[in-house]
């Protein structure tokens, strides 16, 4: 099984017996909220998807990933996990003291033990880590909704956020490693997605699975923006796909907690090295991995791999270009292995593909799956997409 | 004094060129001879139960709540 980055799988939970007495003491702390992105990030910090993390970054660390992707022990690490002071009092906390953090309900889930208060540079982080400072980013746009100013220390979760959806789906580091284990899986690659999955995405995913023993679809669940379709919705097409495409016996479906970031050639790395936290031993990049708009080059996310030593990743990323269905081939391909002209290639453009969702008709099943596109229309109609 | 373990043990046979690496990786050392280290190393494989090469971090009842979440969510 393909060790945790930093060799260690995080366990940042407190135990069981330990739970009510911790919650008790907490209930006198200063309290800091977490936003959705942060509740998320807790979780994920609780049980080790972030490992080598024990808790959000303090500056040395945030400095360290801004300027180089690496933590200040040298380890790689590419986007900035953060806890941001939501009020003028929290920014006068001291290190050394002790905080509650606390969910959508006001619920006390987790103490931390601040080490630093620190203020940062909103814009010099858009520019090195989004490569853009355009107030039209999603990123951007999240990083002017928060305070510039930063709490770093480790955390200890005392009780999960309380999840309705996707209970059936959402294993942590440590289930998903017995998971692949039991099942006899030594190499497992991951596909992160927004997105619902059209057959492009099923024939990238098909063609790691050539070369690995299993496959973990691992959508990302957490806070998107406006206009991508809502997990809900997503979840019910990766289900439909799975169950009708899909080998049973080769295939997970378990959902990514994370907030997206639209960091693109950064986040692929962040998507990368978490799935590894998760015992995958590939990870699928395609065309614009986390990408947004036009502000990454359509292989970015791939080239963004060089600029590491292949140890320091660990997990080995499968890089796969356009794909589409090739009416010469008479088959699925790429831009790498089919010699036919565009005129040849059955391709759709976001925009052409919601249109005909809205409209109820279905695109073509060279470009999406049947049962799928059902899925997208009844959403669109029903004002959920 | 006469070794009376002699009677409590086998012989297990490996290639020549293992042996020699083997001595070479535990010199300087606290295991006195091959021999030692091999019986140190297989002790330690040998006692690790079925499953556990999945995260040797996990505790058995660790490893234990997350089958069992598994099997609860239809997994395995």
């Amino acid at each position: 099984m393909i060790p945790p980055h930093g060799g260690k799988l995080v366990d940042r939970t407190v135990p069981k017996a330990e739970r009510e007495a911790r919650l008790r003491a907490a209930a006198s702390l200063p309290q800091v909220a977490l936003n959705e992105r942060e509740l998320a990030d807790l979780e994920m910090l609780a049980c080790g998807a972030m490992s080598p993390l024990e808790g959000f970054m303090g500056e040395a660390d945030y400095r360290s990933v801004v300027a180089t992707m690496h933590l200040a022990n040298g380890m790689a690490w590419s986007i900035p996990v953060v806890l941001s002071a939501k009020t003028k009092e929290q920014e006068a906390l001291k290190p050394g003291s002790r905080v509650a953090l606390t969910g959508r309900e006001g619920e006390i889930l987790a103490v931390m033990d601040l080490e630093n208060v620190y203020r940062v540079d909103h814009a010099h982080e858009a520019q090195e880590v989004l490569r853009t400072t355009d107030a039209a980013h999603p990123g951007v746009q999240y990083l002017q909704s928060i305070r510039p100013c930063y709490l770093g220390g480790a955390i200890t979760l005392l009780q999960k956020p309380n999840h309705q959806d996707f209970a059936r789906y959402r294993l942590e580091p440590k289930e998903t490693r017995v998971l692949f284990s039991a099942k006899g899986w030594e190499r497992i690659c991951a596909f992160q997605t927004r997105n619902p999955i059209h057959r492009a995405h099923e024939y990238l995913q098909k063609c790691a699975l050539e070369l690995t023993d299993g496959l973990l679809v691992h959508p990302l669940v957490g806070e998107t923006k406006s206009d991508d379709t809502p997990a809900a919705v997503r979840m019910q097409c990766y289900e439909v796909l799975l169950e009708n495409y899909y080998p049973k016996d080769r295939t997970v479906l378990s959902v990514f907690p994370a907030a997206m970031r639209y960091a693109g050639p950064r986040e692929a790395i962040f998507h990368a090295l978490l799935r590894k936290n998760y015992g995958c031993t590939h990870f699928i990049v395609g065309r614009d991995h986390a990408g947004v708009g036009s502000y990454y080059g359509t292989y970015d996310a791939h080239y963004i791999f060089n600029e590491f030593d292949p140890g320091e990743i660990g997990i080995t990323p499968l890089f796969f270009d356009h794909a589409f269905f090739c009416r010469k081939c008479g088959s699925m391909a790429s831009t790498k292995t089919c010699p036919h002209p565009k005129e040849e290639h059955v391709f759709l453009s976001g925009t052409k593909v919601r249109e005909m969702l809205a409209a109820g008709e279905l695109p073509p099943p060279e470009f999406t799956r049947p049962e799928v596109a059902q899925i997208l229309i009844a959403s669109m109609r029903g004002g959920k997409g | 004094m006469p070794d009376n373990r002699s009677a409590e043990t086998v012989t297990l046979k490996i290639p020549r060129p293992l042996y020699n690496r083997l001595r070479q990786l535990i010199a300087g050392t606290g295991f006195r001879s091959v021999t030692e280290f091999a019986i140190y190393v297989l002790r330690d494989l040998a006692a690790q139960p079925a499953g556990r090469k999945a995260e040797p971090s996990m505790t058995e009842v660790e490893l234990e709540a997350a089958r069992e979440r598994l099997r609860e969510l239809g997994y395995l």
